[in-house]
C-alpha cells in the first residue's frame, strides 16, 4: 500500500518537477518568475490534443507541441522580459500575469471551456511488480519525464549553450564582456523553459485525462512550490522538490483524506519559506552553481 | 439609481477597499498575493457572527476585520524574513491555506464548498460600503502627510538606510501588514453582506492577483494609484461589453502594454508632487 502510494506520488511529482524546472530555469538564469508557466503548461496539453485530433501520432504531437509552447514563451520574452530588463523585479512578474490572462482567454474562446480527454494512447496493459501495480502508460510517462530531465541536465552541463546559460546566471555583464551572445542565451532559456512546461502539460493530460483551459493554475502554483522547496534556481533541486510535493500530496490524500491535500502542500511551502528559504538542496549546492 | 448602477458602485467601493488593503503593505515594500485569504476571514467571521450569533452588522464587520488583522500580524512577523518573490509566494500559500480551511472546516456553520447562503435577507445599503471607503481614504490621506507616512516611504525605498536613521522597521512593516489585512477583512465582511452569499472559491488566487493588479496598474507609490486602478478595473469591463468573450484577452494585453509603457503605474510620486496636496516641501528631492 505504502509503496503503491509512493509510486503514484512519483508519477504526479514528475509533472511537478518538469514545471518546477521550467520556473527554475528562468529564475536561476534571469531572476524572473514567469507566472504564465501554468498557462504554457495548459497550452502544451491543448496543442498536443489538437495535433492528435488532426491525425498526428503521439510521437509527433509531443515534440510539435513542445516547439509551439517554446515559441509562446519567446513571445513572453519579447513583451514581458526584454522591455522590462531594467524595471524593478516585480514588474516582469506582473506582466506575465497579463500573459496568463491572455492565454487562458484565447484558449477559452478558440477551444471552448469544456473538459476534454486524450484518446487512449496505448493498450491498457497493467504491469505488476510485486505488490505495486501501474499501467504501461504511466510507466512510459514517468520514463519520458525522467528522460527529459536527464537530457536537460546534460544540455546545461555539457553543451556550449548550456555553458552560456551558466555564465549568464553568474552575471549577465561579465558573460557579455567575455563574448557570450546573451540575447541568444536568453531566448534559448525561454524556449527550453516553455517546451518543458508544454511537455509536462501533455504528459499530465495523458495520465490524468483532463484537458481544459483552466487546468494550468493549480499545477503552476505547485510547480512554484516545488521550485521553492527544492531550492530556487537549481535544476536538481526542482526535480527533488517536485517529487517531494507529489509524494506529500498523494500520501496526505491516502492517509489523512482529501481535505488534507492542499493543507499539506501549501503548509509545506509556507514552512519551507520560513525555515529553509534556500531549499532542500540549498546547502549541498554552493551559491556559485546556480543551475 | 437602477440596481445595475448600484451593483457597479458597490463593487467599485469594495474593490477600492481591496486595493487599499494591498497598497498598505506594499507601501513598506511588501507584496502580498494572499489578501483574498484575509478577505475570506473577514467575510466568514462577520457572516457567522450576524447569522449564527445575531450580532449587529457594525460590530460583526469590526470583529471580522480585527480577526483578519490579528492573523495578518501573525503572518506578518515570519514574513519579515522574506522579500520580493519569496514573500509573494508565502502569502500566496497562506491564501490557499485559508481557502482550503473554509472549504473543509466549520462546514456546519458555513456550508463549506456548497457556499454560505442566507446571510441576511436584504443587502446592506451602499452607504455602508462607501462610508468605509471614505473612512479609509481619509485615513490614508492623513497617513501620507504624517511622519509615519514618510517612514513608510523610506522603508519602501531603502530598508537599511531607514533603519539607520532610526525607523523601527519591524513595527512599521508588521503593522502595515496587519492594517492591510484589517482592511481586506472589512471589505470581505461588506462583500458577504452585500451579495448575501459567499463560497470559498470566491477567494482564490485570482482574486488576490486582481487586487495586486489594481495597485500596480494605478501606481504602487501612492494610495491614489490603488483607487484609480480599482476604478479602471471595475468600470472598464462595463465599457468593453462590445468585446464580448474577448475582454479577458484585452485585459491581458492592457496589462502587458501598461507594464511596458509605465512600469511604475499610472500615478507616480512625481505627478503628485506638483499638485496642491503634496506632502513634500517643494524642491526636496525624495
Amino acid at each position: 500500500m505504502f509503496i503503491q502510494q509512493l509510486i503514484n506520488g512519483i508519477m504526479l511529482g514528475s509533472t511537478y518537477s518538469l514545471i518546477a524546472i521550467a520556473f527554475t530555469l528562468l529564475m536561476g538564469i534571469l531572476n524572473m518568475l514567469n507566472f504564465a508557466i501554468g498557462e504554457v503548461f495548459m497550452l502544451g496539453a491543448i496543442f498536443g490534443l489538437t495535433f492528435i485530433h488532426l491525425g498526428l501520432s503521439f510521437h509527433l504531437a509531443l515534440p510539435l507541441a513542445m516547439i509551439c509552447t517554446g515559441a509562446s514563451c519567446l513571445v513572453i520574452e519579447r513583451f514581458s522580459f526584454r522591455p522590462l530588463r531594467n524595471a524593478p523585479p516585480l514588474v516582469p512578474l506582473l506582466s506575465t500575469i497579463g500573459f496568463s490572462i491572455l492565454f487562458q482567454n484565447i484558449t477559452v474562446n478558440l477551444w471552448g471551456s469544456e473538459r476534454s480527454q486524450f484518446p487512449p494512447w496505448m493498450e491498457p496493459i497493467n504491469i505488476s511488480v510485486g505488490p505495486v501495480l501501474f499501467s504501461l502508460t504511466q510507466g512510459v510517462i514517468l520514463a519520458l519525464s525522467i528522460l527529459l530531465m536527464i537530457a536537460l541536465d546534460l544540455f546545461i552541463q555539457r553543451t556550449r549553450i548550456g555553458r552560456g546559460m551558466r555564465a549568464v546566471a553568474e552575471s549577465l555583464e561579465t558573460a557579455s564582456i567575455l563574448g557570450v551572445d546573451f540575447n541568444r542565451i536568453i531566448l534559448m532559456t525561454f524556449f527550453v523553459s516553455g517546451s518543458l512546461a508544454g511537455a509536462a502539460g501533455i504528459l499530465f493530460g495523458l495520465s490524468f485525462s483532463i484537458v481544459s483551459p483552466f487546468m494550468g493554475m493549480e499545477p503552476g502554483i505547485k510547480g512554484i512550490a516545488a521550485m521553492i522547496v527544492g531550492g530556487m534556481g537549481n535544476v536538481r533541486g526542482a526535480i527533488v522538490g517536485g517529487m517531494f510535493i507529489g509524494i506529500i500530496e498523494v500520501l496526505s490524500v491516502g492517509y489523512l483524506g482529501s481535505a488534507a491535500r492542499d493543507f499539506a502542500v501549501y503548509g509545506l511551502l509556507f514552512l519551507a519559506l520560513l525555515l529553509r528559504p534556500q531549499g532542500i538542496l540549498g546547502v549541498i549546492q554552493p551559491e556559485k552553481e546556480r543551475i | 439609481m437602477s440596481s445595475y448602477q448600484l451593483d457597479l458602485l458597490s463593487n467599485l467601493g469594495i474593490n477600492i477597499l481591496l486595493a487599499l488593503s494591498v497598497y498598505c503593505p506594499m507601501a513598506t515594500g511588501q507584496l502580498s498575493i494572499g489578501n483574498a485569504g484575509f478577505m475570506a476571514i473577514g467575510a466568514y467571521v462577520s457572516a457567522i457572527l450576524t447569522v449564527h450569533l445575531h450580532l449587529a452588522l457594525f460590530p460583526s464587520l469590526i470583529i471580522g476585520g480585527i480577526t483578519a488583522g490579528i492573523i495578518g500580524v501573525i503572518v506578518g512577523f515570519p514574513a519579515l524574513r522574506l522579500k520580493g518573490i519569496f514573500l509573494a509566494m508565502a502569502t500566496l500559500g497562506f491564501g490557499e491555506i485559508v481557502r482550503n480551511f473554509f472549504m473543509n472546516f466549520l462546514t456546519p456553520l458555513t456550508g463549506g464548498a456548497y457556499g454560505f447562503r442566507g446571510i441576511g435577507s436584504i443587502p446592506i445599503s451602499i452607504s455602508w460600503i462607501w462610508g468605509w471607503v471614505a473612512f479609509f481614504l481619509l485615513f490614508f490621506f492623513f497617513l501620507s502627510r504624517s511622519r509615519v507616512g514618510l517612514a513608510m516611504m523610506a522603508a519602501h525605498d531603502d530598508e537599511t538606510v531607514s533603519e539607520l536613521i532610526g525607523i523601527h522597521i519591524v513595527l512599521l512593516k508588521v503593522s502595515a501588514f496587519g492594517v492591510g489585512a484589517f482592511i481586506a477583512g472589512v471589505a470581505g465582511g461588506l462583500y458577504a453582506h452585500y451579495y448575501l452569499y459567499i463560497e470559498p472559491e470566491f477567494f482564490n488566487v485570482w482574486e488576490s492577483i486582481h487586487m495586486v493588479l489594481y495597485v500596480i496598474m494605478g501606481g504602487m507609490l501612492t494610495f491614489w494609484g490603488g483607487v484609480l486602478g480599482a476604478g479602471i478595473f471595475t468600470l472598464l469591463p462595463e465599457f468593453l461589453r462590445f468585446l464580448l468573450d474577448w475582454r479577458g484577452a484585452f485585459f491581458g494585453i492592457a496589462i502587458i502594454g501598461l507594464m511596458i509603457a509605465r512600469p511604475s503605474g499610472l500615478i507616480t510620486r512625481e505627478m503628485l508632487r506638483v499638485s496642491f496636496w503634496t506632502p513634500y516641501r517643494k524642491g526636496v528631492k525624495l
